[in-house]
């Protein structure tokens, strides 16, 4: 293994990920809920077609969107945002997407809500698809890059 | 201030600080998590420092969420009850796993990518929504099937 040391950048991805640690740790002690994205957003489905939940539980989640979507707008007003780098057609990104939105309910989290809340709160299910994520990512990658690529 | 304002306004800092420390970074950008998840290339290890970075501090906090009832606002903690590991877990998460490599996107990144304005964000996320859309069907469905 070969560690590119010109792009790796410590401090940004520490303080950055110490970022993320703040919002999820706001979220659950204010709010009561788990910094999960695709939970947070899965839910607006449910409340959506299904009308599951009471409106109480749809604001916070669209709030919270909100300020996740609008969050690189409020950075561009401050300094430039970092370079965005996508090398992928559309029909690859609706085909990813698709999996990551189908994929990450039935395993009931992602990065964040299995990767960051979960480890955090030492859940073993999450560990464990954390693991799962990681492990078919790192294959994934392998697969496209170094053998179809 | 009324309390559902405050909750209101609580979750879109959260959302806000999210998106900030995912900017800061460099994990709303996918060419760099595709280099942390390409083990054989040039590996960019930064995204496992952000983990680091966010799990030593969200682990605190989840730590004094679990010996309380209420959150400070005043709602119920709403802590995942779950323990069985079972096949759904394992294969929902597998997949995610495959869609994650295939772009370097997950739902996180997707809304910060949207909120720049860039389409192919737009697209990701569309497909992500009819993904989760299709998951809230297959289940109605299959509840309609057990009634």
């Amino acid at each position: 293994m070969l560690v590119d040391w010109n792009n790796f950048t410590p401090w940004t991805a520490l303080s950055g990920g110490a970022l993320i640690g703040i919002a999820a740790s706001l979220l659950i002690l204010l709010n009561g809920r788990v910094a999960g994205i695709c939970g947070i957003i899965g839910g607006l489905w449910q409340v959506a077609f299904l009308s599951r939940f009471h409106s109480n539980d749809i604001n916070w989640r669209m709030a919270f969107v909100a300020g996740l979507t609008l969050s690189p707008v409020i950075w561009g007003l401050f300094a430039p945002l970092p370079p965005i780098q996508i090398s992928s057609n559309y029909g690859l990104l609706a085909l990813a997407g698709f999996i990551v939105g189908l994929g990450s309910r039935y395993g009931s989290g992602c990065t964040s809500g299995h990767g960051v809340c979960g480890i955090s709160r030492l859940s073993i299910r999450s560990i464990v698809a954390t693991l799962a994520f990681m492990s078919s990512g790192f294959l994934t990658v392998f697969v496209t890059r170094h053998l179809l690529g | 201030m009324p309390r559902q304002l405050l909750v209101s306004l609580a979750a879109m800092t959260s959302g806000f600080v999210f998106g900030f420390g995912l900017i800061l970074a460099g994990m709303a950008n996918p060419g760099k998590v595709l280099a942390f998840l390409d083990l054989a290339g040039p590996w960019d290890p930064s995204l496992a420092l952000v983990m680091g970075g966010a799990i030593g501090i969200a682990v605190v906090a989840f730590s004094i969420a679990k010996v309380r009832n209420l959150s400070f606002l005043g709602l119920p903690i709403d802590l995942p009850k779950a323990t069985v590991l079972d096949k759904r877990l394992l294969s929902g998460s597998l997949a995610f796993g495959v869609g994650w490599g295939l772009t370097g996107i997950c739902p996180g990144p997707s809304l910060v990518l949207l909120g720049t304005g860039n389409f192919n964000g737009l697209v990701f996320f569309i497909a992500m929504l009819a993904g989760m859309g299709l998951y809230e069907v297959i289940g109605t469905v299959k509840a309609k099937e057990n009634d």
